[in-house]
């Protein structure tokens, strides 16, 4: 084996004297910003200029009825789960800007790529209450939407449903319709390389496609300074070739505008957008988590004040729209809607086993079918004919 | 246990993983050595499959021992491509000058009324992967054992834990540094008439058959395969030759699984030794539905003793 003494190496260390590179005046060629946005400030103060969709006092009341119901919902599930009557549920709990003001940014012809959380952003597009419980009631009839049919279903697989809405826009580009694709993805989620593959296919190939990473602090009990060393994760776009925009995600307006502007320039052929939303998990990771076992209480106490339900309140309460009958009214109202989709959820027959191998293929193969024979044969209580 | 014995005797082992750490994992198999041992030797790595499998190649090559957690089976499949390409054949690409001793755990198998993507049994897979081992415990006791045989091991090791047994079994475990060996079977009952091999959380279903079996008069000998790859043919092909007959029973789906590759040695080596068709009791060839139906997935008491009773029909 050849060695390299330790001679040798001094002596090719020896090179011509000339100035040390790092003193000579280099030419940037490349330097980025990112942005950030907010409208509402927590207090439900005005810090940037109203929106036009913003001027119409019934947007923003539809606006905060969603975020409520999202809410009312999100309580209802997770108390289901803890009754025995819903599997594992991951909380929406603080996300409600962030996932209203996607919803209201996008088009019902848009193709929406979740993750698993964004329940708020499904509802306003037409996924029913029954359907979400359904799925995460452990049936499958739950990711068949009634609407919209296009939208992609829940994606536990992190990251990889990035891809999907590239791919859904790469579809839109080469049929020419002016569509667009938006996918979500968690602060943890921009760790995996199926994100990053995704960012740059859409940038090399200027796709309709905008992703929303939902930055709430926590991918179950790893910080986001254990995820990354970037400042941002908006800035990831630079890399890409594509914007990127940093948001209080706590701010409906602000959700709204951002979302609605990268739409709209890759609606026009101009590229795709990556938008950082900061918002923060106020619950468990899921129902099968504890937070308390690695975050203080402290630091959740502390993001509750900024929460995004309080500063559409106050703000709606200053221009003289609101008050504690219509925020009671409102609650009720969707309580009621939240009971009558649960009613419904419950009464929902338990699947037969045929479900298992009637979708597997368009046409089941033989085997399958002496399968799905037997599994009738020794179908537990409840799944038979 | 297992882990925190290892990392008190040899320095070389480091945990990595996605809530290894502070949390413990989110089967807490990895609960209190973050404090133990420092946030060097047990790390929360970003959430990237295919980071902790890459990193686990590099960190083994230099002269680490990573004990590497993927969270859930069905997210192991962004690392494939480093435990195909990397991680299972440094060892042979470079004719042994650099080397893999890692291990990587993973829960497998359903009936915990998990979400999507979290019940999957597809040790198939790897076990199609030359240059790695794969093992799955069927008791706390076992998994103690066959941990530490796997972090000593010199070569790669995926370890599938039966998500099932980590609520369904609560076993005193004896925690003395004492490995069982790899690439062996375990006979769990001995019996006469039939030999029945299952691995993981199936020796649940798998027992109660017998137990039933028992009280019809048949004497069932019970081999928990534990090593699924290279299988230990040996003792499989003993108990064949005592019972004349063979049933196996696993949770994955029937297609191409490992009880094909045992029927497939048992068909090659013993085959005069079989009075009646080998027969499996496998998981459908459908994907592992979500909870609501995985206990029609899951392979039953009833199915092991009916296919048991084949056997023995003439």
């Amino acid at each position: 084996m050849r060695r390299l003494a330790t001679r040798d190496l001094g002596r090719a260390h020896e090179a011509p004297q000339r100035a040390a590179w790092h003193n000579l005046p280099m030419p940037t060629v490349a330097e980025f910003k990112i942005e950030y946005r907010q409208i509402l400030d927590p207090k439900g103060e005005l810090v940037a200029r109203l929106p036009a969709f913003a001027e119409d006092p019934q947007e923003v009341l539809t606006m905060y009825r969603a975020m409520t119901c999202e809410r009312v919902f999100d309580a209802k599930a997770v108390n289901l789960q803890r009754t025995g009557q819903l599997g594992t549920y991951a909380s929406a709990l603080g996300h409600e800007a962030t996932h209203i003001g996607v919803g209201a940014a996008m088009r019902p012809e848009d193709v929406l790529a979740p993750v698993y959380r964004e329940i708020g952003t499904q509802l306003w597009r037409g996924v029913t209450m029954t359907e979400v419980l359904t799925y995460w009631g452990g049936d499958e009839r739950g990711n068949d939407f009634a609407r919209p049919r296009h939208d992609f279903a829940w994606c536990v697989p992190i990251a990889t449903q990035t891809l999907h809405a590239a791919g859904a826009a790469m579809a839109f580009k080469i049929r020419k319709e002016p569509r667009c694709a938006l996918a979500y993805i968690g602060d943890g989620g921009t760790s995996e390389g199926a994100f990053y593959e995704a960012i740059n296919l859409a940038g090399v190939r200027a796709l309709p496609v905008v992703f929303v990473i939902v930055n709430n602090g926590w991918a179950i009990s790893v910080p986001v300074a254990l995820q990354t060393a970037a400042r941002t994760l908006a800035q990831k776009a630079v890399a890409a070739g594509i914007a990127g925009v940093q948001v209080d995600g706590n701010d409906v307006f602000a959700v709204r505008e951002v979302v609605s502007e990268a739409l709209a320039r890759a609606r026009a052929g101009a590229g795709p957008c990556l938008i950082e939303a900061l918002t923060y998990r106020l619950s468990d990771h899921t129902t099968s988590d504890d937070a308390a076992r690695y975050r203080s209480a402290d630091e959740v106490k502390a993001a509750w004040a900024l929460e995004p339900l309080i500063r559409v309140r106050e703000y709606l309460k200053r221009s003289g729209r609101w008050s504690e009958t219509l925020e009671q009214e409102l609650i009720r109202d969707c309580a009621r809607a939240v009971d009558a989709a649960v009613s419904e959820y419950l009464k929902g027959a338990k699947p037969s086993t045929d479900a298992m191998f009637d979708y597997l293929f368009a046409d089941l193969p033989p085997h399958l079918r002496e399968q799905r024979a037997t599994a009738r044969k020794y179908a537990t209580k409840g799944s038979g004919h | 246990m297992a882990h925190g014995w290892e990392m008190e005797h040899d320095d070389s082992v480091v945990v990595i993983g996605q809530d290894v750490g502070v949390n413990g994992g989110v089967f807490r198999a990895t609960q209190g050595l973050q404090a133990r041992f420092g946030k060097d030797r047990v790390q929360d790595t970003p959430l990237a499959e295919a980071t902790i499998a890459g990193m686990s190649v590099g960190m083994a090559a230099q002269g680490l021992k990573p004990v590497a957690e993927i969270q859930f089976m069905g997210f192991l499949y962004p690392a494939l491509d480093q435990i195909v390409n990397h991680l299972s054949r440094m060892r042979y690409r470079t004719r042994g000058r650099l080397t893999c001793p890692v291990v990587i755990r993973t829960p497998h198998g359903g009936g915990i009324h998990a979400p999507e993507h979290h019940s999957e049994s597809t040790e198939t897979m790897l076990c199609h992967i030359p240059g790695i081992r794969v093992v799955c415990p069927s008791s706390p006791a076992r998994a103690y054992g066959l941990l530490l045989a796997a972090i000593r091991d010199p070569d790669p090791v995926i370890f599938l834990e039966p998500a099932r047994l980590y609520r369904a079994m609560r076993q005193e475990v004896i925690d003395d540094g004492r490995a069982l060996p790899l690439d062996h079977c375990f006979i769990l009952r001995e019996g006469r008439d039939v030999t029945i091999v299952t691995w993981g959380a199936m020796t649940i279903e798998t027992l109660r058959a017998v137990s039933e079996l028992e009280a019809q008069g048949v004497s069932a000998e019970l081999i928990d395969l534990a090593t699924l790859s290279p299988i230990d043919a040996e003792t499989i092909l003993a108990s064949v030759a005592k019972t004349g007959r063979l049933v196996i029973v696993h949770e994955a789906a029937r297609n191409v699984g490992v009880g094909a590759e045992i029927a497939a040695i048992v068909a090659e080596h013993g085959l005069y030794d079989l009075h009646a068709p080998i027969q499996r009791v496998t998981g459908y060839d459908t994907v592992m539905p979500l909870f609501k139906l995985e206990h029609d997935y899951i392979p039953g008491v009833q199915r092991i003793v009916d296919a048991v009773q084949l056997t023995l029909a003439d």
